[in-house]
């Protein structure tokens, strides 16, 4: 995976693309077979879908992001990936809302399953976030999958082979940030703004107010020999300097900020007033699971016909934040808003440590501008936080 | 031991009876034009007005009950209904929660009716418009104004094969974002009920650009106090919030509470 630094003797070239060579990249993943997917504006957002060349992307376009507030305005600079990130994530590809897990048909006095198999579509997204490569990498441990290779999935024990299947197939063409949003925080979450790992190509857009042009390195072989192909200019070493100086101002200009040992914060916490005063504004709508790109529950549905001799099984999206979602023998164990907020924010940012051994927050901030009420996860921690070190000052601490 | 059955069940007897209501939702039946066969065949259609003057007498398996009920002898009438259905399910806003009518509960009915009727004394009114379940007890109730044909089908698939119903008390927000829909209140300042209304419509509103209605009704566990007062702040007066709440479902609980604080901010409690 860290192909990108020479190391195994092969010698490759960082690239320097215009708007054209952006394209001429598109253009190469098409004829690969694949379908190319990135962000592009739809109903005053910004969102992934397939995109037919380069000229899909919001060109000239910034997010403004806030608590329960997105608002697409123009931005300084004609710039291709001057945006954040949007409501969806790449789970909408890799993990879709609904899944068929298999297929029933009475057959006489038995009956037969099938579990359909669909080929696999051959994707490129283009434009993934280093909190967005964190996320992948998140969800390949929840699935049990090897880190992305860009070349093949590992399978372990209990893999979800279609979401393995989905992943092997995407070739991932990442942006380093060259902003921050107003709700981003992956600076304190150490999973951003420069995308480190997981990708086939990275690219660094340098956008002075003129025309943009792209940094572009390899991640894997085949994103360094997709490089090679595309007759580009090689970047200079001004280049290079320019495209970390755009990372590191964006590292200091994050719009939120996670407090330190929230792991252990939040555990120590549990019967926090702040839960009760969540709730009170919380509406259980489960939108900042929706659009988490880590959440990863769903329920199964099954479905019949009229005739009763045909049914499905089906997997969608489901959410810690329903009250179905803990229904056990005789009730569901999470009937107040503040065991489901609970529930949400300690798994995401505390026992996910003990359950996958990383954090299962990668401080995207989707939660926070999605929230219909702008209820802001870092707000809520900081608030258990400060409160914890007030009263440690006067000696009667919760701990934390 | 038959472990599966092989011979073809006896078909369950259906009935479809109307309150007070517009008929759109017993319509949705035979808007199900691709398996309208197959529910035909599925079931013995014994007593459906819309459909059919034949009338077959009960019992009845199941009965889809629209409307709500607005007269004493509405409320005798589905006394009748319940004896002799062994399912009963309600159809729509006006059966689950006494409908657009219900706007009535909160005024002044004889007021109305004088001052819209010549011959006041010709009707013979409840001062209230209520759901079925206010009245007898009610297997399942599904929601919507209309209701969603899909889920209806769903719901008759599910009794016919003695299963739960796949209709998640869930929010309208989960149906958004699994279809991809941007939220049009977080990007475009649109106050919506999505939050706080239960899924099922196939997200119609958001997905054309527009805030939820709430015609699905309340969703499970609704804090509709915390979504109002986000309205209030992208500039909704409360009179505009206590109108938005008092829709088809103005009467379910949830919306009836909030409406009435808005429309006596007085009253209401500080939070």
């Amino acid at each position: 995976m860290d192909s990108n630094d020479n190391s195994n003797g092969t010698r490759h070239t960082v690239r320097r693309l215009d708007r054209n060579g952006l394209d001429a990249l598109t253009a190469a993943l098409q004829a690969d077979g694949r379908m190319v997917i990135g962000p592009r504006v739809r109903d005053g957002a910004i969102v992934y879908d397939p995109l037919d060349g380069a000229g899909d992307l919001p060109w000239g376009l910034i997010d403004e992001q806030d608590g329960g507030r997105y608002r697409l305005v123009p931005g300084p600079d004609n710039a291709a990936f001057a945006h954040v990130v949007g409501p969806q994530s790449w789970k909408k590809y890799l993990y879709p809302a609904r899944q068929t897990l298999w297929r029933g048909r009475r057959d006489g006095p038995r009956f037969s399953v099938e579990v359909p198999a669909e080929p696999t579509p051959r994707t490129a997204f283009i434009g993934v976030r280093a909190c967005e490569l964190a996320a992948m990498a998140v969800q390949d441990r929840v699935f049990g999958v090897r880190a992305h290779s860009g070349q093949s999935v590992g399978q372990q024990q209990y893999t979800d082979t279609g979401y393995a299947a989905r992943r092997a197939a995407a070739f991932i063409v990442a942006v380093n940030c060259s902003r921050a949003g107003g709700t981003c925080f992956c600076a304190s979450m150490g999973t951003g703004p420069k995308a480190e790992s997981g990708y086939d190509i990275v690219l660094t857009e340098l956008s002075d107010g003129g025309e943009s042009v792209f940094v572009a390195e390899g991640g894997s072989e085949a994103g360094w020999a997709l490089l090679d192909r595309l007759d580009a200019v090689p970047a200079g070493d001004g280049d290079i300097r320019a495209a970390e100086r755009v990372v590191d101002a964006t590292r200091a200009h994050m719009g939120r900020a996670m407090v330190p040992g929230v792991n252990r914060l939040l555990a120590e916490n549990l019967e926090h007033p702040q839960w009760d005063a969540v709730a009170s504004r919380c509406l259980s709508c489960a939108n900042c699971t929706m659009v988490c790109p880590t959440c990863f529950c769903t329920t199964v549905e099954d479905t019949t016909d009229l005739t009763g001799e045909h049914v499905e099984r089906w997997r969608r999206w489901d959410s810690c934040f329903t009250v179905d979602f803990s229904y056990i023998h005789g009730g569901s164990i999470r009937q107040g808003g503040a065991s489901r907020y609970r529930q949400w924010m300690t798994h995401k940012l505390s026992h996910w440590h003990d359950q996958f051994g990383t954090s299962g927050c990668t401080g995207c901030g989707r939660c926070i501008t999605w929230c219909p009420v702008g209820i802001d996860i870092t707000e809520e921690a900081r608030a258990i936080h400060d409160d914890c070190h007030r009263t440690d000052d006067a000696g009667t601490g919760r701990g934390g | 031991m038959a472990a599966v059955q092989t011979k073809p069940r006896r078909r369950p007897k259906l009935a479809v009876w109307k309150f007070s209501s517009c008929d759109g939702c017993q319509l949705s039946l035979l808007d199900c034009e691709d398996e309208l066969l197959a529910v035909a065949e599925a079931v013995e259609i014994a007593y459906f007005l819309e459909a059919t003057r034949a009338e077959i007498a009960g019992p009845y398996d199941v009965s889809l009950v629209e409307g709500s009920i607005g007269t004493l002898h509405d409320a005798e009438r589905i006394k009748m209904i319940r004896k002799q259905s062994k399912v009963l399910i309600t159809i729509g806003a006006c059966a689950t929660a006494g409908g657009i009518q219900a706007l009535r509960n909160f005024r002044d009915v004889d007021g109305f009716i004088r001052a819209v009727y010549a011959r006041p004394d010709f009707i013979d009114t409840l001062a209230t418009s209520t759901a079925i379940q206010d009245h007898v007890k009610v297997d399942f109730e599904l929601r919507g104004c209309p209701i969603n044909k899909e889920q209806l089908l769903e719901v008759l698939n599910a009794f016919l094969n003695h299963r739960r119903p796949v209709v998640p008390p869930m929010s309208q927000c989960i149906e958004c974002k699994m279809h991809g829909t941007v939220c049009v209140m977080v990007a475009h300042g649109t106050p919506c009920l999505g939050p706080v209304t239960q899924a099922g419509c196939g997200n119609l509103c958001p997905g054309h650009d527009r805030g939820c209605y709430g015609c699905f009704g309340p969703k499970e566990t609704p804090n509709v106090a915390a979504l109002t007062k986000q309205f209030a702040a992208l500039g909704w007066t409360d009179a505009a919030i206590a109108n938005a709440l008092r829709s088809f479902n103005a009467n379910a609980e949830p919306f009836r509470a909030e409406a009435q604080h808005r429309e006596t901010p007085s009253q209401r409690v500080p939070s």
